[in-house]
């Protein structure tokens, strides 16, 4: 049962990711991402990791990419007015060795997999859980992500305002 | 598994039925407030009017009939996809909110909420955020300059109020420790000045403004706006297409009323009766609701058929709707007659524990829904109180005053939380 979703969800989650990038109109790519993210945060459910699970779909779903189909609409790009580009022989070339790159650290990935993980216990993934091991054990990351996101909204401001 | 679909459905059930009945309290109540009468021609076989409920079901049949306009030149897929986005999203808001208290039955515990989640409410928060796609789409891909003005006004709106939505609640989350609705529920208590509207007064207002905001209703309904946009992000709409967008509409404002009910006024909570003492007491609990039922009933019916006899006498309408108290009386007179004698059977018995505990749960789900109700009439109060908002203005009260306030009411409760 629960493998059967796993794949519904994680092909899902592939497919769209790929549609990302193929579709031509910059919605339907806005929008594959969106339901990309939701299928992520299945997976982190499955993974009872519930607190993240919503939070991706919060944050990542509900907030970041509402702002980019924000933009999208506000410019209201259209199918027609994107040229066709054509890939460069160094882009093929890039892509190429990214592809087996990939395929290197998806072995990696796999192979741990069949020496099999322990019951996790059940406050495993609760708000509290990650509250607390966000504030004892990461603080430090933690505290350290929120500057670099307090910088980066500056430097947006700055950068758009230069004569403030 | 049966149990689980049950609590998924009956909820469900239940929203989709409000939704006519809150059609007709939105043109009786802006009819009332304008001094109007409000509906009152549509009528079945020419007698029963209802007080113009019948409209809402012509409604139905009006929208289902009516011919499905596709524009040539929209996305063909969004425009499909957006109406039926913005309703399954305002649906499934419920599944985190408990409609009475657990049930002890056979040794263990029945929830009485579809899915008690951990983060419950960030589920809500996470859904609430979602349901702005539904509107985006519809603005977009309509490939009309007023709907996509209107995706774009209700977008930037939504995002502004959902900071502030998400900050009022903190405060109440703090109090009680813990991020579970039915936690949140049972911290309140059945003592009202427990309840978190008197805890946290500013939270509960500002909690308001902003559900006010991110359901598009008056005084915050700009991505609407007629007077402006003709009708925002559904223009293009016909049909059952723009029935859903109505549906969804109403929908949302049970959904808020219902996590306002839950977070801030006790939820399922019966006003200074805790669960046990109605569990203790459920035979006397029984008997009142079906005395006043029954009394009520029959002195309706009293009043019914004094009013249908005038109306026959003095040929009020001249025609068969001077009948209609008379068949109204003779509904309320059976019901009554059914609770009188349920009240009648019920006398000399003592419930047993099961019985007194389905009773205890029935009792407390009527309150929650009474209060829906009652906050679903405050939204409908509101939108025909109000003028609308300026653009400028709901940003600025947004983002000037009610988020420094917030933040503000954080930091007092942390405060008061840690001095106490």
């Amino acid at each position: 049962m629960e493998l059967i979703f796993f794949y519904i969800f994680a092909t899902l989650a592939v497919v769209t990711a790929l549609g990302v990038v193929v579709f031509k109109n910059p919605i339907s790519s806005a929008f594959s991402l969106v339901i990309s993210f939701f299928a992520i945060a299945a997976l982190y459910a499955m993974l009872s990791a519930h607190f993240i699970a919503v939070i991706q779909i919060l944050v990542y779903a509900g907030a970041i990419m509402v702002l980019f189909i924000f933009v999208i609409m506000l410019l209201n790009l259209q199918k027609e007015e994107l040229t066709e580009r054509r890939a460069s022989f160094l882009f093929k070339g890039t892509l190429v060795l990214f592809l087996g790159l990939f395929l290197g650290v998806l072995v990696l990935i796999l192979k741990p997999l069949s020496s099999g993980f322990g019951i996790v216990d059940p406050n495993f993934g609760t708000v509290k859980a990650v509250g607390q091991i966000l504030f004892t054990e990461y603080w430090f990351p933690f505290e350290y992500v929120s500057i670099l996101l307090v910088v980066a909204l500056i430097g947006g401001v700055v950068l758009a305002k230069k004569d403030l | 598994m049966l149990l689980i679909l049950a609590k998924i459905i009956v909820p469900f059930f239940i929203i989709l039925n409000i939704i006519p009945l809150l059609i007709w309290l939105e043109r009786k109540g802006s009819a009332y407030i304008q001094d109007r009468r409000g509906p009152n021609r549509a009528a079945l076989f020419g007698i029963i009017r209802l007080g113009g409920l019948v409209h809402s079901l012509t409604d139905v049949i009006k929208l289902l009939m009516k011919e499905d306009i596709v524009p040539t030149r929209v996305n063909r897929f969004f425009y499909f996809l957006a109406p039926f986005t913005t309703m399954s999203v305002a649906c499934v808001t419920f599944a985190v909110l408990p409609f009475a208290a657990p049930v002890p039955w056979n040794g263990n515990f029945i929830t009485l909420q579809a899915a008690d989640l951990n983060a419950g409410l960030l589920y809500i928060f996470a859904i609430a955020s979602l349901g702005i796609y539904g509107v985006m789409l519809a603005g977009w891909s309509s490939d009309n300059k007023y709907s996509l003005l209107g995706g774009l006004r209700s977008s930037a709106q939504m995002i502004s109020y959902e900071i502030v939505l998400s900050l009022s609640v903190i405060s109440v989350l703090m109090m009680a420790g813990s991020l579970e609705i039915s936690q949140i529920v049972a911290d309140q208590s059945a003592a009202v000045w427990k309840w978190n509207f008197v805890r946290q007064p500013l939270a509960c207002l500002m909690f308001m403004i902003a559900m006010f905001a991110e359901t598009n209703r008056l005084p915050f309904d700009l991505p609407e706006g007629e007077s402006e946009l003709v009708a925002g992000y559904h223009v293009e709409y016909s049909s059952m297409k723009f029935a859903l967008f109505f549906m969804a509409e109403y929908t949302n404002m049970i959904i808020a009323s219902a996590v306002m009910a839950s977070l801030f006024f006790g939820g399922w909570q019966v006003p200074f009766l805790s669960t046990e003492f109605l569990r203790t007491h459920a035979t006397e609990a029984l008997k009142i609701v079906l005395a006043g039922g029954a009394g009520f009933h029959l002195l309706a019916s009293v009043g019914f058929f004094l009013r249908g006899k005038a109306n026959i006498k003095n040929k009020k309408w001249g025609d068969r709707r001077d009948w209609e108290p008379v068949i109204l009386g003779v509904g309320a007179l059976g019901i009554g007659l059914v609770l009188g004698a349920a009240l009648i059977y019920v006398w000399p018995l003592v419930l047993a524990e099961k019985a007194a505990v389905i009773v205890t749960a029935a009792l407390q789900a009527a309150t929650f829904l009474v209060k829906i109700l009652f906050f679903c009439w405050v939204f409908i109060w509101v939108r025909w109180t109000l003028p609308r908002f300026r653009y400028d203005q709901l940003m600025n009260l947004g983002w000037k005053k009610m988020l420094p306030l917030s933040l503000v009411n954080i930091m007092v409760t942390g405060v008061v939380l840690l001095v106490f």
